[in-house]
């Protein structure tokens, strides 16, 4: 069964058409790279999976189930987890209280109740053993390289055991190396049985990773196709438009 | 277990003398004790009990609201108002026992009014989306206002059936301590526990680390802002109920820009104006270093005019060294 359904999404703001019809079908464990122009409607597809408003049109299914979202909250519930561009992370707090942030594992102690930090930091451990990242629970944010913020922004998306994680450009402002970091970590997620909506301008990194390529242009689904099937030539094209369609 | 994982698992490979070298905290403390020290060896006034008893009591006032400021501080905020609330806070107070009500209930009344100062602060910076800094140096300068009105700018030094109580409870001491420092260690403690322990220490920094995080992760980012600048608020009418009772009077110049002092103790405490770091236990040390050299400048005969400039010039300082540390690092 379909890890994800969308059939016919479309969305416009009084007459500017977003997204027209879009329909696409992933399955557990996919890597799809969504690429498009600026304002091609690739955050407004993101921002319609994730919750944050709803279609004029079309209907989203989940295991075969349709869902309706009117917060971020209900995608969420449905094992919909977002890493933000900026990774909304907080430099001045460990890597394993960013990791639990808004969600602290609390402990007992009598009548009172504490921030549990050693659960907190086992189970921060643990992710980061999961993706392979050399993170350490307690250290600052602040004092960590680019893919190892990326794996903490990771590890938070993992701790509500999701189905889907949507990564918006999560390689474009860090070194090459840290990049090959970072693709380590999507196909980490990828064997676990996630699928993963990677959104990204860089042509090679999306080839790297992605088992199903779709672009948009102009709110319209102009390819969907299987990544070995392409190549990056024929994605630029569609892109700009000197393809029509594949 | 000593395993690899277990020594990749600890945060800090340093030894403990060069985490603490690192630790603004550590100099500010040292600065504190060789102060004293000179002082002792230079002076025959300082070290006496008198003189003493008076630095622990008048630092006792300024740590206090140096606690509620360096929360705010760590959110990302600054509160401007306090030194007005400290004046609303002792007058409401004056009041209430001059017209015969009795310490407790008065006190909680007055309480219950700062507090309503720091609700406004809140709900106008969180819910209003507001600068802090607006907003506070408009309710700094309208309090100060309200307790003129309400006392119309009278001296208050009689306070009813329950006079003694006061004077005792602001200007008493047990066991050789003035009560001001016992306020200040209990709340130290708690507000200590607090900010490493709770969820609610752990948004205050989410906060002030990075709002726009606190929020995306479903953090009440504004009701724990109204709660912070409540909370401010309250250190300050507890601070001016103190006040008055050492006093055993008050005029509305009460506080008068006690603000400066206490932001200079919280940022020379370690606090970071930009937010997100910040420990009561420092907010002491600085109100005790500020107090110190403030009683060394009298003691040296330095005319107080100049003790302006000395405030203003810590706070640069301390924000300096702030820059330093973070260009370091």
């Amino acid at each position: 069964m379909s890890r994800l359904v969308l059939s016919g999404i479309s969305k416009s703001y009084g007459a500017i058409q977003a997204l027209s019809s879009v329909s696409l079908s992933l399955e557990p464990g996919q890597v799809l790279g969504l690429m498009g122009d600026n304002g091609a409607g690739k955050s407004t597809l993101v921002k319609i999976i994730a919750g944050n408003f709803a279609p004029s049109a079309g209907e989203l299914k989940i295991d075969g189930k349709p869902v309706v979202f009117h917060k971020p909250k209900d995608a969420q519930r449905e094992g919909i987890e977002v890493v933000y561009q900026d990774l909304a992370l907080c430099d001045n707090l460990s890597a394993a209280s960013n990791v639990f942030l808004g969600r602290e594992a609390m402990a007992r102690l009598g009548p009172l109740r504490y921030v549990d930090y050693r659960h907190m930091n086992e189970v921060a451990a643990d992710l980061f053993k999961q993706l392979k990242s050399e993170t350490r629970p307690r250290d600052l944010v602040r004092k960590m390289s680019g893919g190892q913020r990326q794996a903490v922004a990771i590890a938070r998306t993992l701790l509500s055991k999701p189905k889907i994680v949507m990564m918006d450009e999560p390689t474009a402002a860090i070194s090459v190396r840290q990049v090959q970091e970072v693709l380590d970590l999507i196909r980490r997620l990828r064997d676990q049985g996630i699928t993963v909506i990677l959104i990204s301008h860089r042509m090679p990194d999306v080839f790297s990773v992605a088992d199903r390529i779709t672009v948009l242009r102009r709110g319209e689904l102009v390819a969907n196709k299987e990544a070995s099937r392409s190549s990056p030539e024929e994605v630029t094209g569609l892109i700009t438009g000197a393809i029509d369609a594949a | 277990m000593t395993t690899i994982e277990h020594a990749i698992a600890r945060s800090e490979h340093r030894n403990l003398l060069a985490r603490m070298m690192n630790l603004q905290l550590f100099w500010v403390f040292v600065a504190a004790v060789v102060a004293c020290l000179a002082l002792t060896l230079l002076t025959d006034t300082f070290a006496t009990e008198r003189n003493l008893f008076n630095v622990a009591r008048n630092f006792a006032f300024v740590g206090i609201i140096a606690i509620g400021m360096t929360t705010v501080i760590a959110s990302g905020g600054i509160d401007l108002s306090v030194g007005s609330s400290v004046v609303l806070g002792a007058m409401v107070i004056s009041v209430l026992m001059a017209g015969g009500m009795g310490f407790w209930l008065a006190a909680s009344l007055s309480l219950g009014i700062v507090l309503l100062v720091g609700l406004l602060n809140g709900l106008l910076i969180a819910y209003g989306g507001m600068p802090a800094f607006v907003v506070t140096l408009g309710t700094l300068s309208g309090v100060r206002s309200l307790a003129m009105v309400l006392s119309d700018n009278k001296m208050m030094w009689e306070f009813g059936p329950d006079h003694g109580l006061l004077l005792w409870i602001g200007g008493g001491s047990t066991l050789g301590i003035p009560h001001p420092l016992y306020a200040l260690a209990l709340l130290a403690m708690i507000i200590s526990l607090a900010f490493k322990w709770t969820r609610w220490g752990q948004y205050v920094f989410a906060i002030g680390g990075n709002e726009n995080a606190a929020l995306l992760t479903g953090i009440p980012v504004k009701r724990i802002k109204v709660s912070i600048y409540m909370f401010s608020a309250f250190t300050a009418g507890l601070a001016g109920i103190l006040m008055a009772g050492w006093l055993g009077s008050v005029t509305t110049n009460l506080g008068q820009s006690m603000e400066l002092t206490v932001i200079a103790a919280a940022v020379i405490g370690g606090a970071n104006l930009a937010g997100g770091e910040g420990t009561a236990i420092g907010a002491v040390l600085g109100a005790l270093l500020i107090e110190v050299i403030r009683n060394s400048m009298i003691l040296l005969g330095i005319s107080t005019f100049w003790q302006g400039m000395f405030i203003g010039t810590f706070i640069i300082v301390a924000v300096a060294f702030d820059r330093i540390r973070h260009f370091r690092s």
